[in-house]
C-alpha cells in the first residue's frame, strides 16, 4: 500500500464525512451479502482549475470541486451501480441496497485471477494547483501571448489556456482491501490564429502530463509550444488542396500513434471482445499487421499523462503486448472482463469519475521502433502523403473501419516532400491497416499528452506514440481528384 | 423515486445564499446556477439484464464579477460551507483576472419577466423491473427480426428528472423542472465475414412520446441489415444526400459558424456573413425556444436573458447570429438569449420525401452515418469518414463503407439543392434530409 496516497485519501474523503476505513468495509459486507461475484466501492474528490487567456488578457478562470463515490455490485456479466455526490455512511448504505439487485442468480464458482505486481509511484502525490501562484500562472500566459504576437506579424489572434487537476481516489474491495492514489494532472495549451491577404488559418499545440505546473517552465518547454503553434498556422497558410483516394502515406511519430488508438487499441478492449462485437473479436494468435509491428499498452510510463499508479479498480497498471510481430497477442481488461474470460486483469479498468461504473480503457497505446530513418522513409515514396500531425479520431468497433485527421500534411513526389496541403479525413480498416505498413521509423515517439479519448459517454487521458510509419494504400480524404 | 421538485424552494435558496455570499465578498454582481437530477438506466443485452445504473447528480456554479473582472467557480457538494468556498475560489480568481470591459451581467432589460410553461416535466414512475422489462422487448424485437441479427450491443432504457436554478444580482431567480427518457438499441448483423452494427434511438420530455420498444428495435435491426455486404467505391465527385437523422451536423456547423464566440475571436468561416446570402434562397432556418416538451425548450438562457423565436437564416441570408450578452458586447450588438447554445432550430423543410428525393437524385450517395471530427471552422474545409448507401436511378444499389465525403462548408451550403419532408424532431435541430450538390467521395 502506499502510505503517502493512503493518508492524504483518507484526510480527504474519510475524514470531512467522520468515517473509519472499517465502515467502507461495512458497507461491501452488505453488498456480498448478495451473491455477487465483486463488489467495489470508489471515493474520489477531484479540484481543477483552468485559466484563458484571449485577446490579450487573462478572461476568465474557472474553479470546480467534485467529490462523490460509486458502488458496484457484479453478478456474472450483470452489473449494478448507483452514485452520490454526498459522502456519507447513510447514502453509501442506501446506494449499495440498491446495486445488490442486480444479484438475481446464485454466482457462478469462476475465480477471479488477480494481476501480478504492486502499484507504483509513477508521479508525485501533489497538489498541482498550488505549484504555482495565481500572478505567476497569469505572468506564463501573457509572456506566451507576447512571444506568440512577437514570433509573425501575421498572428491575429492567441488563446493560452492552462489547466491542472488534483484528484484523490479510494477504492475498497471485496477482498477487503484498501487502495488509494493521489493523481495530479496539468495541460497547457496554445492555439494562434493568423491572416494573410484575407485567409485565415490556425495553429495550435499543447503538452501536460502527470506532475506540476513548473514542468512547462522547464526545457523550455511552453515557449516550444508557442514555436510549434505558430509554425503549423504558418504551414497551413501556404496549405493547397488535399488529394482524394488512395495512396501511399507516411505517418508522423508521435500523436499521430492515435492510429493505434483507433484502428487497433479499441477493438482490442476487452469487453466488445467478450461480447463478440470487435472485428478482432477471436483473433488472438491471427496475423493482423505486418511483421514490422509490435504494439504495447503501457500504464506504468513515469509522468505521462495516460499513466495511472493503479486503475480504478485498484489493480496495478501493466505493460500488455497487444500485438507482436504482427501477431494479435492480447486484450485490454478491467476486473469483469478478464473474469468472464478467465485471464488476469491487466490495470485497463477505468473510469471518468465516481459518477461512471469501470470499463476496459487504453493508458499510453504505442508502436515500438523500427530500423528506417524518418528521411529513408519519406525518400522511398515515390508519390504520396507525408502526414504530420493529426487532430483526433473514431472508430466502428464492429465493422472495423477508423478514421483520424491530419491537421498538417504535405505531398511527397519522387521521394522529396514537396508542398503543404490541407488537413483531410484518412479512413482505413482496424484489422488489415497494419498488415499494410512496409516501413517502420527509428523514431518512436510519444505525444505531448493531449489526447483525450471518450467511451460510452466517459472521457480519461489517455497517450499514445509511434516512430515514423509508411503505410501502403490508405484512402485519403481530401477533395483533389 | 422521490419526488425532487418538492426541492425546488431550497435549491433556490441556496442560489440566493451565494449570490449573498459574493456580495459580502465584494462583488459588483454575480449569477448562479444549481440543478438536482436523478435517474435510472437500464440496459440489456442478449435477452438479459446486463447494467442498472441509478444516477444522482447535483452541482452549483457562480459566476462574479468585480467591475469588468470575471471568475467563476462550482462544486458538487452543496454543504454551506463547500458553497462559501466556492464563492471565495470564484473571487479570488476575479481579482487575479484582468480588466474586460465587455464583462458582466446581462442588460436588465433583456431578462425574462415572465416565464412561459413548457411542459417540459414528465417524471416517469419506472421502476428498475420495469425499465429492465422494456429493453428486453426493445432488444428481442432486434434480435428476432432476422437470422443475420447475431449479436447485440444491447438496448438501453435511460430516464431523468431534476430541477434547475438560476439566479442573478439583478434580481432574477427562478426555476423549474424538466424530464428526458429515451429508449435505445444497438445491434451487429453477419453476413460472411462481414459485421456490421446500427441503432435506433427514440427521445423525449413525456414517456407517452416515446416510439414504442417494438419499433425502435426493429429499426435498429432493418438499419443494420441494411449495411451488410457493404463495400467502398472508388474516387468520384457527386451529389450527396444526407440523412435527416444526420443532417443535423450540418445544421450545427453553420450555427458554430455564426456563434458570437467563433465571430469575435475570427476562429469562423463565416465572419461578416450578416445580411449574406451563404444558403439558396428558399432556405429558412428559425429557433423556436417556446416549443411545448421540446427537447431543446427553455423559457430563459444560461444568463436568465429571455428566449425568443427568431430566424437565423431568412432567403437564404444569415439573419441572425447567435450571442450571448458577452460576444454581443464584444460584436457591438444585442444578445439573443443564446448563453449555453440554441434553443430548437428548424430549417422549413420542403415537399419531397426521402424515396422522392432519391429520384430527383438520381445517382448519387446517400450518407447514413458520419465518423470522426475533420471540420475546420476556421476555414471551413469539411472532410470526414461516411457510410450510406450508392444510389443510381433513384434507388439504393448497395452499402458503401470505408469512404470520405469532403468539400468546404460554404460551397456546401450554397450548393443545398432541396430539404426534405422526413423531418427528425428528436433532436435540438429539426432538419429532413439534405441534398447537397457535387461533393467529393474518396475510396479505393
Amino acid at each position: 500500500m502506499n502510505n503517502e496516497a493512503f493518508a492524504i485519501a483518507r484526510q480527504t474523503l474519510l475524514q470531512p464525512a467522520g468515517l473509519e476505513p472499517a465502515q467502507l468495509e461495512g458497507v461491501i459486507a452488505t453488498v456480498l451479502e448478495a451473491p455477487v461475484d465483486l463488489a467495489d466501492l470508489y471515493l474520489q474528490f477531484a479540484r481543477s482549475e483552468s485559466w484563458i487567456l484571449e485577446d490579450g488578457i487573462v478572461k476568465e478562470g474557472h474553479h470546480s470541486i467534485e467529490q462523490g463515490f460509486g458502488i458496484r455490485a457484479v453478478c456474472g456479466d450483470k452489473t449494478g451501480f448507483a452514485y452520490s455526490d454526498v459522502i456519507a455512511l447513510d447514502t453509501m448504505r442506501t446506494a449499495a441496497g440498491n446495486v445488490c439487485a442486480i444479484a438475481r442468480h446464485p454466482a457462478d464458482a469462476r475465480e477471479l485471477i488477480t494481476a501480478p505486481g504492486r502499484p507504483r509511484r509513477l508521479y508525485p502525490a501533489t497538489d498541482p494547483l498550488h505549484s504555482l501562484g495565481s500572478e505567476e500562472k497569469i505572468a506564463l500566459l501573457q509572456r506566451l501571448d507576447q512571444l506568440a504576437r512577437q514570433s509573425d506579424s501575421r498572428v491575429e489572434q492567441v488563446i493560452v489556456s492552462l489547466a491542472g487537476t488534483y484528484e484523490v481516489v479510494l477504492i475498497a474491495t471485496q477482498e477487503g482491501a484498501m487502495h488509494a492514489d493521489v493523481r495530479p494532472l496539468v495541460r497547457l495549451n496554445v492555439n494562434v490564429i493568423m491572416a494573410q491577404n484575407g485567409r485565415r488559418e490556425q495553429g495550435s499545440a499543447g503538452g501536460g502530463g502527470r506532475t506540476d505546473y513548473r514542468w512547462f517552465l522547464q526545457q523550455g518547454r511552453a515557449e516550444e509550444y508557442v514555436a510549434e503553434a505558430i509554425r503549423q498556422a504558418q504551414v497551413n497558410l501556404e496549405a493547397g488542396e488535399a488529394p482524394a483516394g488512395s495512396m501511399t502515406v507516411v505517418l508522423g511519430s508521435g500523436w499521430p500513434g492515435v492510429l493505434l488508438h483507433e484502428a487497433i487499441g479499441h477493438g482490442l478492449e476487452g469487453d466488445f471482445n467478450r461480447k463478440g462485437t470487435s472485428a478482432f473479436s477471436g483473433r488472438i494468435g491471427e496475423k493482423v499487421a505486418s511483421p514490422l509491428c509490435t504494439v504495447v499498452d503501457d500504464g506504468t510510463l513515469p509522468g505521462r499523462r495516460g499513466s495511472l499508479n493503479l486503475d480504478d479498480e485498484g489493480t496495478p497498471t501493466g505493460h500488455t503486448v497487444l500485438i507482436e510481430n504482427g501477431i494479435l497477442k492480447g486484450y485490454l481488461h478491467d476486473r469483469l472482463n478478464a473474469r468472464l474470460m478467465n485471464s488476469a486483469p491487466t490495470g485497463n479498468g477505468r473510469r471518468e469519475s465516481y459518477a461512471y461504473a469501470p470499463l476496459p480503457r487504453m493508458t499510453n497505446t504505442y508502436m515500438l521502433a523500427g530500423r528506417h530513418s524518418p528521411e529513408e522513409i519519406i525518400a522511398s515514396v515515390d508519390k504520396g502523403l507525408y502526414a504530420k500531425n493529426f487532430g483526433g479520431g473514431q472508430v466502428d468497433i464492429t465493422s472495423g473501419k477508423f478514421v483520424f485527421s491530419a491537421s498538417e500534411a504535405y505531398w511527397i513526389e519522387k521521394g522529396r516532400i514537396t508542398r503543404p496541403v490541407k488537413g483531410a479525413t484518412l479512413i482505413g480498416n482496424g484489422p488489415d491497416v497494419l498488415t499494410r505498413v512496409s516501413m517502420v521509423g527509428d523514431d518512436l515517439e510519444l505525444d505531448p499528452g493531449v489526447g483525450t479519448c471518450g467511451k460510452d459517454g466517459q472521457s480519461v487521458p489517455v497517450g499514445v506514440g509511434q516512430p515514423t510509419l509508411r503505410v501502403d494504400g490508405l484512402t485519403v480524404g481530401g477533395t483533389n481528384v | 423515486m422521490e419526488a425532487i421538485e418538492t426541492r425546488l424552494d431550497s435549491l433556490q435558496d441556496k442560489v440566493a445564499m451565494v449570490l449573498e455570499q459574493a456580495r459580502k465578498q465584494g462583488a459588483s454582481g454575480a449569477e448562479a446556477g444549481a440543478g438536482l437530477d436523478e435517474g435510472l438506466a437500464a440496459t440489456a443485452r442478449m435477452g438479459e439484464v446486463e447494467t442498472v445504473e441509478y444516477h444522482c447528480d447535483q452541482s452549483l456554479g457562480v459566476t462574479v464579477y468585480f467591475g469588468g473582472r470575471k471568475g467563476s467557480a462550482s462544486t458538487s457538494d452543496l454543504s454551506d460551507a463547500s458553497l462559501r468556498e466556492t464563492v471565495e475560489a470564484a473571487c479570488a480568481i476575479a481579482r487575479h483576472a484582468s480588466e474586460d470591459p465587455c464583462a458582466g451581467l446581462p442588460d436588465p432589460d433583456s431578462l425574462a419577466r415572465e416565464i412561459p410553461d413548457l411542459d417540459l416535466n414528465h417524471p416517469w414512475a419506472l421502476g428498475a423491473d420495469r425499465a429492465i422489462e422494456l429493453a428486453i422487448e426493445c432488444e428481442q424485437a432486434a434480435l428476432t427480426h432476422h437470422r443475420e441479427i447475431v449479436n447485440s450491443e444491447g438496448a438501453t432504457v435511460n430516464t431523468h428528472h431534476g430541477i434547475r436554478v438560476l439566479g442573478n444580482t439583478l434580481g432574477f431567480l427562478h426555476g423549474y423542472p424538466a424530464s428526458r427518457h429515451s429508449l435505445s438499441c444497438a445491434v451487429v448483423g453477419k453476413r460472411g465475414g462481414q459485421m456490421q452494427r446500427d441503432y435506433w434511438y427514440t427521445v423525449a420530455r413525456d414517456p407517452l412520446e416515446l416510439e414504442a420498444p417494438q419499433a425502435v428495435g426493429l429499426k435498429a435491426a432493418q438499419r443494420t441489415i441494411a449495411r451488410l455486404g457493404a463495400r467502398s467505391l472508388s474516387t468520384r465527385q457527386v451529389p450527396v444526400i444526407y440523412a435527416a437523422e444526420i443532417a443535423s451536423s450540418l445544421i450545427g456547423h453553420f450555427l458554430a459558424g455564426v456563434r458570437g464566440g467563433n465571430l469575435y475571436r475570427k476562429t469562423s468561416f463565416l465572419v461578416d456573413s450578416l445580411g449574406k446570402s451563404i444558403f439558396p434562397d428558399f432556405v429558412h432556418i428559425h429557433e423556436q425556444p417556446h416549443i411545448p416538451k421540446g427537447i431543446g425548450s427553455a423559457p430563459y438562457d444560461n444568463e436568465g436573458v429571455a428566449t425568443r423565436a427568431h430566424d437565423l437564416v431568412h432567403g437564404g441570408k444569415v439573419a441572425s447570429y447567435i450571442l450571448d450578452s458577452y460576444s454581443a458586447r464584444k460584436l457591438e450588438m444585442e444578445t439573443t438569449g443564446n448563453a449555453g447554445g440554441v434553443h430548437n432550430v428548424v430549417i422549413d423543410p420542403g415537399a419531397s420525401d426521402r424515396a422522392r428525393l432519391l429520384k430527383e437524385m438520381g445517382t448519387g450517395l446517400l450518407v447514413t452515418e458520419l465518423m470522426g471530427h475533420g471540420i475546420n471552422l476556421v476555414t471551413g474545409d469539411y472532410s470526414r469518414g461516411a457510410a450510406g448507401f450508392w444510389i443510381e436511378n433513384g434507388e439504393i444499389q448497395y452499402p458503401v463503407e470505408e469512404i470520405t465525403i469532403a468539400g468546404n462548408l460554404k460551397d456546401m451550403f450554397a450548393g443545398l439543392l432541396a430539404v426534405g419532408s422526413d423531418v427528425d424532431r428528436r433532436g435540438n435541430i429539426r432538419t429532413g434530409s439534405l441534398w447537397l450538390d457535387n461533393m467529393t467521395v474518396a475510396g479505393n
